[in-house]
């Protein structure tokens, strides 16, 4: 089979059955985490410091969920429907967006503090119909202009993708300097067929003072995954859930809306039956 | 689940519409409250970003009248804690937003927003 970014536009590769499978699938659930976790680490934000993330094509949320358990609060933007409907499900924390990356973003200069997209950009290499707007490089130029001015001074944005040639990297590292960033791609165990990953690291601001960090190397053999996985996650010693507390109760909500009535507020919500809703407990 | 942090930072980007984008106008919006764990630090970090008046006009428009009209210089408690509720806790479920400039509606549904454009509108 091929590449699923040749076989159909993401919203219909990406649909109910294709966005369970994906999302139930424990080898994919522990790759696109290791992802994720190592997409953290090349991103290199301050230590301890909260921060706002941009989650790029955050799908049904795997990658958003390790955000959750780093505790970091997060924005994610993806163009599927199913795959937000299963990260609705899965009840992920991030605020979620119907968007087409390729149409650029309207947020506000310095909106984040750092963006991250796993396993997403080879899916703006292809042309999806014959509009000028919507040829690979006019999308990828809207993207990425609109991207910079959304992240902060300085910051970053790392992009786990699967790029086919040496030409396609070219083209999306080109586009994206023309739209101010520095940085350069990143490459993990160059020489393993199955552990190699590409990374597109991009800065914005400092003057290009940032350098572009170095690939990992060595033996990574398919199987170590999971143990490297495991070990990051010890590694990063922050605890699970860190920012989740009990679910507020049903009591808490209807007191507040209460307050909000009692003010003079016509337009307070009425008390859907979702008030209160249970969040999923643990990751 | 679009919270009135996200709702802050939102413009509109279709074709064009370029002033006069920001904020997007709330329309029969209905609102779910939330509880998210309070974090001072995060708070603080976000306060340079925020542009003030669209935040309580969205946050008086949703029913929530506990923060001042003018940002106060001094950042005590009881700010911080009304600030985490208006901006994390309350979550607008169904309803769309609307641009003040070229009307686009921003639908929201099952707390998504469709921030689709179609054709035309893309720049
Ligand atoms: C392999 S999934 C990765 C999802 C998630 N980041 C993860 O790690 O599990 C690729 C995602 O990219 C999304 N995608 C592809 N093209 C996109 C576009 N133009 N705009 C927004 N999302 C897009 C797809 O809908 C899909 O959810
Ligand atoms: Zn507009």
């Amino acid at each position: 089979m091929s590449r699923p970014e040749l076989q159909a536009p993401p919203e219909l590769y990406y649909g109910d059955t294709e966005a369970k499978k994906y999302t139930n699938n424990t080898r994919v659930q522990q790759i696109q985490a290791d992802m994720t976790y190592r997409a953290l680490e090349l991103l290199s934000l301050p230590e301890d410091e909260p921060a706002l993330l941009l989650d790029i094509g955050c799908g049904s949320g795997l990658s958003g969920e390790i955000l959750d358990e780093e505790g970091y609060n997060w924005i994610g933007v993806d163009v599927a429907p199913s795959m937000l409907e299963v990260a609705l499900e899965r009840e992920v924390e991030g605020d979620l967006f119907l968007q087409d990356i390729g149409q650029g973003f309207g947020f506000r200069p310095g909106s984040f503090d750092g963006a991250i997209s796993i396993s997403v950009l080879q899916w703006l290499l292809n042309a999806e119909t014959s509009h000028p707007t919507s040829s690979p490089p006019h999308r990828l130029t809207r993207f990425f202009t609109t991207l910079h001015s959304a992240l902060r001074n300085p910051s970053r944005a790392i992009f786990q993708f699967y790029p086919t040639s040496d030409d396609q990297i070219q083209l999306i590292t080109s586009i994206a300097q023309k739209a101010g960033f520095g940085g350069g791609v990143v490459v993990d165990y160059p020489n393993s067929k199955k552990a190699r990953k590409v990374y597109l690291c991009l800065f914005v601001g400092s003057g290009g003072a940032q350098q572009v960090p170095k690939g990992l190397d060595g033996e990574e053999e398919v199987g170590s995954e999971k143990a490297k996985f495991e070990a990051r996650r010890e590694r990063s010693g922050k605890k699970t859930n860190k920012k989740r507390k009990g679910i507020k109760d049903r009591d808490w909500i209807l007191k507040k809306k209460d307050l909000y009535r009692k003010r003079g507020k016509e337009s307070v919500p009425n008390d859907s039956k979702y008030t209160g809703r249970k969040r999923r407990a643990a990751f | 689940m679009v919270r009135l942090i996200t709702h802050n930072l939102l413009a509109c980007h279709a074709k064009g519409c370029t002033t006069n984008n920001f904020p997007l106008q709330f329309k029969d919006v209905s609102i779910e409250l939330r509880e998210a764990e309070f974090n001072a630090d995060f708070l603080k970090g976000l306060l340079p970003r925020i542009e003030w008046k669209a935040l309580v006009d969205a946050a008086r428009q949703l029913g929530d009248t506990s923060l001042p009209l003018e940002q106060p210089e001094m950042v005590d408690d009881e700010f911080l804690k009304n600030l985490h509720h208006v901006l994390l806790e309350m979550h607008i479920e169904e309803g769309a937003m609307v641009c003040p400039n070229c009307s686009h509606v921003y639908a929201i549904s099952n707390g998504i927003p469709n921030m689709l454009l179609s054709e035309h509108e893309i720049a």
